[in-house]
């Protein structure tokens, strides 16, 4: 079995402070490898969204240790932590987080700025990444002039323009129609095949349950189950049939 | 390019009316600072025309002497003193006092008298424009400047008035020779200033010395020092200096001038800081976006400061050529508003310091960001 890409062990959290503090991961165990989707699933106020902070280097964990690529985070500041996110996560968000102001190609391209890549390669890069989610023809859009499946494809292409080794995904489809949400979670799948990249979905649609080589369950800050997702199933299916 | 410009020039222009109000913030801020220092320089110009016109390598006068319209005198003595002494070629004596210069058609005006021996230089009126030097030892000859043809109530050659009791004719007109009081301007013979100001005949203001060719000022200076009692002694650049110090520090004019300047920078401040601010609160979602997919707070504070920057150059070349139209308006005036080069790069690095300084509160505010804050929005 491959290296896991990230991995969580023991991370524990408190959020607020004095009587308002809550503790929103009890002793989370998570390694998330290459070459696979996995759907973190669970219901409101479960600590799935934290959980992804916590993975994705946003929120330092109050116990446990995560490992990002072999990397501990332990002690990293805020510099070292964005460090660590620009070089190995790239995040897809329920809400597209795009700035309106900027076209879908420098959208993707910030992601390769932030990292102070040369201006010309980040652009090429950043129209590959457009190419394959499907959005060539609109490189030079803004925001605005795009449906929301289209918004998130462009997040998507940010989130992979710089090959991280981890992508996570808050609720990706939760503002998309069926027919979107299946495209981008196709999308998603396709990514996760690269087995050096691990992608993470947070959702609470079922309905995206297809498209999981593994799927967690977590409830109260708890992990409590654990299975293999139809996806990898239909792969096992696949890999046993007898050729005809 | 990085896409820091195009990031922060899309946010400034995003809400084009508050870049608007950010842009015309900074404009007359720096306009109130230009018009503040430019009349600063010009105030310090214009209380030195004299000195700068006069043909002197040192100047002879009364101690103490804070400026040029000290009205002081020495004993004549002390002039033939200073010619006796080696390097001095010569001592041109000058006298200068108030007096009230009557108006034919009924009126009185104070003036101030300058009067040189025409033979031996010293201070004499420049930028003639209409009659002579020569015609000045004509009896009552004087010179004035055009200028004040109307509070004088002459219009040029020819035309008459009275000085304590002495009729007066003015043979010779010069053109911008102003005082920055309302107070101008009349040359004379020595003699004539003398009888103008009611000074003693074996009396002057100042000994204007010449020193002879190859001589050193310095040098000369002090023997000068060494020889002559209760005088100072002073170059010309020393002279202009103590008059200036006089006028812009003495009369708290200066302060006056600076203070304003000051105000003007911390209106700007003030101004930038707290649009910049509401820009940085309005775009936050996208700051913490961009912390969120990793960029370093450096990045991100460089995206403000460049909007401040760019504020800062559109805000001062506006700001610039408003300067340049008050400086064309007051060329001409008592006190005119000057603009050097100097002076337009200090301005020029004022406004970007004035605008990465108000960039400082919209810095603490996304150095606070957290990015966990784009799962929640």
């Amino acid at each position: 079995m491959s290296e896991p890409v990230v991995e969580a062990v023991d991370v524990a959290k408190w959020l607020g402070k004095g009587a308002a503090q809550v503790q929103a991961l009890k002793g989370v165990n998570l390694a998330l490898r290459g070459g696979e989707l996995t759907l973190l699933m669970g219901p409101s106020g479960s600590g799935k969204t934290t959980l992804l902070s916590i993975l994705g280097c946003m929120l330092a964990p109050t116990r446990g240790t995560v490992r990002l690529c072999g990397c501990s985070t332990e002690g990293a500041g805020p510099e070292a932590l964005a460090r660590l996110r620009r070089e190995h996560v790239g995040f897809v968000f329920q809400t597209y987080h795009l700035f309106p102001t900027l076209t879908a190609t420098d959208n993707v391209r910030l992601a390769l700025d932030v990292r102070g890549e040369n201006s010309a390669r980040a652009v090429a890069k950043a129209n590959d990444a457009l190419a394959m989610v499907g959005l060539a023809h609109k490189r030079d859009a803004f925001p605005l002039e795009l449906s929301g499946g289209e918004q998130q494809r462009v997040a998507i292409a940010r989130a992979i323009v710089g090959q991280p080794s981890t992508v996570l995904a808050d609720e990706p489809t939760a503002s998309l129609d069926g027919e979107n949400g299946n495209a981008i979670m196709t999308l998603l799948a396709e990514i996760a095949k690269d087995s050096a990249r691990g992608v993470l979905v947070v959702a609470h649609d079922t309905r995206i349950l297809r498209f999981a080589d593994r799927v967690v369950h977590i409830e109260d800050g708890c992990i409590v189950g654990e299975r293999r997702g139809d996806a990898a199933l239909e792969k096992d299916k696949s890999d046993c049939a007898v050729p005809s | 390019m990085s896409l820091i410009y195009r990031l922060a020039s899309r946010n400034l222009l995003h809400d084009r009316l508050r870049f608007v109000a950010t842009v015309v913030g900074i404009v007359f801020s720096i306009l109130l600072v230009t018009v503040q220092l430019g009349l600063y320089l010009g105030f310090g110009r214009i209380v030195t025309t004299m000195i700068d016109h006069a043909s002197a390598d040192l100047w002879i006068m009364p101690p103490g002497t804070k400026c040029f319209e000290d009205p002081s005198t020495l004993d004549e003595r002390t002039r033939f003193q200073a010619l006796s002494i080696n390097g001095v070629a010569q001592a041109a004596p000058v006298v200068i006092g108030y007096a009230e210069w009557r108006i034919p058609a009924g009126g009185t005006f104070p003036v101030f008298i300058v009067g040189s021996d025409l033979r031996e230089g010293g201070l004499l009126p420049w930028n003639l424009v209409e009659g002579s030097l020569e015609a000045l030892v004509i009896p009552g000859a004087v010179a004035v400047d055009r200028s004040y043809f109307d509070r004088l109530g002459v219009d040029g050659i020819g035309a008459n008035a009275e000085i304590r009791g002495q009729k007066v004719e003015v043979r010779a007109v010069t053109n911008g020779i102003r005082s920055f009081t309302t107070t101008p301007y009349v040359f004379t013979t020595l003699d004539r200033a003398r009888a103008f100001t009611g000074t003693a005949a074996n009396k002057a203001t100042y000994f204007l010395v010449r020193v002879t060719p190859g001589a050193d000022v310095e040098s000369v200076r002090r023997r000068l020092k060494a020889n002559l009692s209760d005088v100072d002694v002073l170059t010309a650049a020393e002279f202009r200096d103590r008059s200036r110090s006089f006028w812009l520090f003495g009369t708290g004019a200066g302060f006056a001038l600076f203070a304003g300047a000051l105000l003007g920078m911390i209106v700007g401040t003030v101004i930038v800081a707290q649009t910049l601010y509401s820009s940085t609160k309005d775009h936050i979602n996208e700051f913490a976006t961009l912390r969120a997919i990793g960029s370093s707070g450096i990045y991100i504070h460089k995206v403000i400061i460049c909007q401040a920057l760019i504020s800062a150059i559109i805000g001062f070349c506006l700001a610039a050529a408003m300067g340049l139209l008050a400086v064309a308006a007051t060329a001409n005036t008592a006190l005119p508003i000057v603009m050097t080069p100097t002076l337009t790069l200090v301005l020029f690095f004022l406004t970007l310091a004035m605008c990465v300084v108000s960039a400082i509160a919209a810095i603490l505010q996304v150095t606070r960001i957290d990015p966990v804050m784009v799962f929640t929005r």
